[in-house]
């Protein structure tokens, strides 16, 4: 049996430590939410990627702070500072490559973390507003890898800003002086890349200081868990360290073989070749497409013939997780005891590929048709189905406790299966 | 965990079971620290001189304009040097002092490689100023060479310290001369 | 499905760039190149033989700003047949202390001199076309060093059914099948020193070669520490999974 409270480890009586923890409890905290810090036993590796998310922060934040060293946001200087990065600063070539796709493991760590909310029903009382936290960074990271995405100045940085910040157009009589103001002038120009570089540079310790609020609301009730139901006392946890330390650290490993594979040996592959030649505000590329991260909402922009709803879809496709503690009217949270949620939930994340497939692609025949019917579904999905669902499904019987998933009689033996992780 | 039913009855951390464990730990440890320490160089060292930077690190200087006794100033990787076509006077007051109390000790023979042109880094090496006496106008100090406004350093026609608080002489670059009436600093 | 966005790409630049005749470019075959792979390399042969080719046909139109003449030790130039190579080039400096700008002969750490002072300069010297800067060619196209290759090799004849327009160039691998540039390369065009045959082939792969390298200088040192970081990586995860094992052990 696994301890809950596990004892003070030797150098807290050290007299320094207990000198500096008697004025600032630091230790005390960090003792307290990391060692003490009850955990549900039965957390499976999906859940890794909340900390692998918190991770790649870090990481971009470093290698972003260091390529600020080097980068000039001027249009005249920017695409070749980064060129010079790349060529003839030491190690700027890794240092440019690891921040150019980190972006990438971060929007898959947070996007896989966000599924398992999804799939697991994190969102549920009591924790809407820790689900609400985490909307506001992904929308935080959006808006920072938009502005990053257009610092080197390639063809796709430009006209990328320039599709995006004209999306604010749409809205009526505001919306033209709101774009004049967002480019300081009569397209993007300079003024542009200065401001974006600034709050390309603010908005990653904004987000830090959100996930600080996530954790805050996380540790206020707990880690949800695999089977949904609460934990019922000692028995059903284990102290985060050194059980989820080690876990996450081992997750940590995997996560970052496959992020070295790519910056070593395909740095390009995510990227768009058109971003290696100088912006050139008079020619457009054929084809504008943002980062692939992006592109499940850019295809549901672009599904809907009129500009404003267009816009306001793309919004609203993100504004909607926000009320989804309430669309989800099922009082289970964990799809594994809901057979026909979780049905819905595979066509929710097939819908969302399909999305980015969409994106990738230009608007015409086939894909407007495919386009327009994946966004109709991805509104369905939390309009209709899932306060539908709420009411007319009959979830599995629920284990009495943690401890004890496996029922006697009519559990299913599906359900506990993947307890073998734990 | 499938097994651990089974290897739990070998457990309790102590024998061999628990030398494998600290083992392990002390290799996994050490592992991802070096790995961290050996990721961070790539962004410390990135702070360092670029390619670029060090491809320019030489400068060529035509000498032909110079007259006797003028002083000229060029920039050299960011700072300033000093080149001085000496008058025979002050080649010979510098020879003079070879003997002096110098704070530090150098001939000036060893400062130069034609007694006619002294070529010196112009960063007073007490906290970074840039020393008058390039001008004819500006204060040449006690000493006839070049005086620090910062703090009152005294050099002399040699450019070595002679009072005040600097510790050094004034830095020679490399150089050469490529011909009579040319040198590359750097 | 990445090679599916190219040829709609592609299909959506032809029929935005010209309705004189639809044709599709072709994909490009894939070549061997020695700098492909885990453990690829640049042939320095190859890439010296690029740098003539470059030098002697496409410097005439196309600038390279992003090389410095001390870029070229990488490919086994001695630093002094750097410098003499450079100070075959004049480029403008100063103002000196006239005030005046002034021609100099081109040192190591200067950048690869442009055939034209400017971009309208360019056009007005090329029918209008732009001959764009070649030092990041092979990673600002889709599949860059088969592109490029497939489109130095591609010229021909028109099908009967093809229009071209005035000035125009038929190249299947060519967006739109249409390319302002004439054929560069024709056989025996450069003498190469090294006794290598100069076939239109041969000069492609080798000057493809060259771009490459230009365009990711970093891709062998990249390369090289990619397989130590993960092999690394490889042990350390081993181990963490290891200490897991371990540490879940006493859970349960």
């Amino acid at each position: 049996m696994a301890n809950t409270s596990a004892p003070k480890p030797a150098f807290m009586n050290n007299p320094m430590v207990k000198w500096i923890d008697y004025r600032l409890p630091i230790f005390t905290f960090m003792h307290h939410e990391l060692h003490e810090y009850p955990t549900p036993k039965n957390l499976n590796y999906w859940w890794n990627f909340g900390s692998l998310a918190g991770i790649m922060l870090v990481v971009m934040i470093v290698s972003g702070i260091v390529l600020a060293m080097h980068y000039t946001p001027h249009v005249d200087f920017a695409f070749n500072s980064v060129e010079r990065i790349m060529r003839d600063v030491n190690s700027g070539w890794l240092i440019r490559y690891i921040h150019m796709n980190g972006g990438s493991m971060f929007f898959i760590a947070v996007y896989i973390h966000i599924f398992r909310g999804l799939y697991y029903g994190s969102y549920k009382a009591p924790r809407e507003v820790l689900w609400w936290l985490g909307i506001i960074i992904l929308l935080l990271m959006m808006a920072t890898a938009f502005l990053g995405y257009v610092l080197p100045w390639g063809q796709m940085s430009y006209w990328g800003a320039t599709v995006i910040t004209n999306l604010f157009s749409a809205f009526p009589l505001i919306g033209d002086p709101i774009v004049t103001w967002l480019w300081g002038g009569f397209s993007v120009d300079n003024p542009t890349l200065n401001r974006f570089f600034s709050l390309h540079y603010l908005l990653p310790f904004v987000i830090v200081g959100v996930v600080v609020l996530h954790l805050v609301a996380l540790h206020t009730h707990g880690s949800g868990n695999p089977v949904g139901i609460d934990t019922k006392g000692p028995q059903d946890k284990i102290p985060f360290h050194p059980y989820y330390t080690v876990k996450d650290l081992f997750g940590l490993g995997v996560f970052f073989l496959v992020f070295a594979a790519i910056v070593f040996f395909a740095p390009n592959m995510l990227g768009e070749p058109d971003n290696y030649i100088p912006a050139n505000p008079l020619q457009t590329p054929p084809h504008i497409v943002p980062e692939w991260y992006l592109l499940p909402f850019y295809a549901i922009l672009r599904s809907i013939p009129s500009k404003l709803i267009g816009v306001l879809a793309m919004f609203g496709s993100i504004f909607i997780l926000f009320i989804l503690p309430w669309l989800d009217t099922s009082r289970v949270r964990s799809a594994r005891f809901r057979p026909i949620y979780r049905i819905f939930f595979w066509l929710f994340l097939i819908d969302c590929v399909v999305l980015g497939w969409i994106g990738a692609n230009p608007p015409e025949g086939y894909f407007l048709l495919i386009g327009r019917l994946a966004t109709a579904w991805y509104f369905l999905h939390f309009l209709i189905i899932l306060p539908l669902l709420g009411w007319f499904e009959r979830p599995l019987p629920l284990p009495t406790s943690i401890s004890e998933p496996v029922l006697k009689g009519g559990g299913s033996v599906a359900a506990a299966k993947p307890m073998e992780k734990a | 965990m499938a097994q651990s039913a089974v290897t739990h009855a070998a457990g309790g951390g102590h024998g061999a079971e628990g030398t494998r464990r600290d083992f392990l730990y002390i290799a996994a440890g050490a592992f991802g620290a070096v790995g961290t320490a050996l990721a961070l160089w790539p962004f410390i060292n990135s702070m360092n001189p670029s390619a670029d930077v060090l491809a320019l690190s030489s400068v060529e200087v035509d000498l032909t304009p110079m007259q006797l006794g003028q002083r000229i100033t060029v920039a050299w990787r960011g700072k300033p040097v000093f080149i001085d076509r000496r008058t025979p006077e002050q080649i010979a007051r510098a020879q003079a002092d070879n003997t002096a109390d110098l704070p530090d000790p150098q001939t000036d023979k060893a400062r130069v490689k034609k007694p006619e042109w002294l070529i010196m880094v112009g960063v007073c090496t007490h906290l970074g100023c840039v020393p008058l006496g390039q001008k004819a106008t500006d204060p040449r100090g006690d000493f006839g060479g070049w005086f620090c406004p910062c703090h009152g350093s005294h050099y002399d026609t040699s450019g070595r310290i002679r009072k005040g608080p600097a510790p050094k002489n004034l830095p020679i670059p490399e150089y050469a001369f490529l011909d009579d009436n040319k040198v590359r600093i750097g | 499905m990445r090679k599916l966005v190219f040829a709609l790409v592609a299909s959506a630049t032809l029929v935005a760039s010209t309705a004189a005749f639809a044709a599709e470019a072709a994909a490009p075959p894939s070549q061997s190149w020695s700098f492909s792979g885990v453990f690829g390399t640049f042939d320095r042969a190859a890439a010296q033989r690029g740098y003539q080719v470059y030098k002697e046909v496409c410097s005439a139109c196309h600038s390279l700003s992003q090389i410095r003449f001390r870029n070229l030790q990488d490919l086994g130039f001695s630093e002094d047949e750097v410098k003499a190579l450079a100070a075959g080039y004049e480029v403008t400096d100063g103002p000196n202390d006239e005030g005046q700008m002034f021609q100099r002969p081109a040192k190591p750490a200067d950048r690869f001199v442009a055939p034209f002072p400017n971009e309208k300069a360019a056009r007005a010297a090329n029918n209008s076309a732009y001959p764009p800067d070649l030092s990041l060619m092979t990673k600002a196209r889709k599949d860059g060093a088969n592109y490029v290759y497939a489109l130095l090799t591609g010229y021909g004849e028109p099908p009967a059914a093809a229009k071209l327009m005035e000035g125009m160039n038929y190249n299947k691998f060519f967006p739109g099948n249409q390319i302002a540039m004439g054929q560069p390369l024709n056989p025996e065009q450069v003498a190469y020193t090294d006794g290598t045959k100069a076939t239109v082939e041969q000069m492609s792969h080798d000057v493809v070669t060259f771009l490459a390298w230009s365009a990711e200088p970093e891709l062998e040192a990249r390369k090289r520490l990619g397989v130590k970081v993960l092999l690394f990586l490889l042990v350390l995860t081993a181990l963490l999974y290891a200490v897991k094992r371990k540490v879940w052990r006493n859970a349960h």
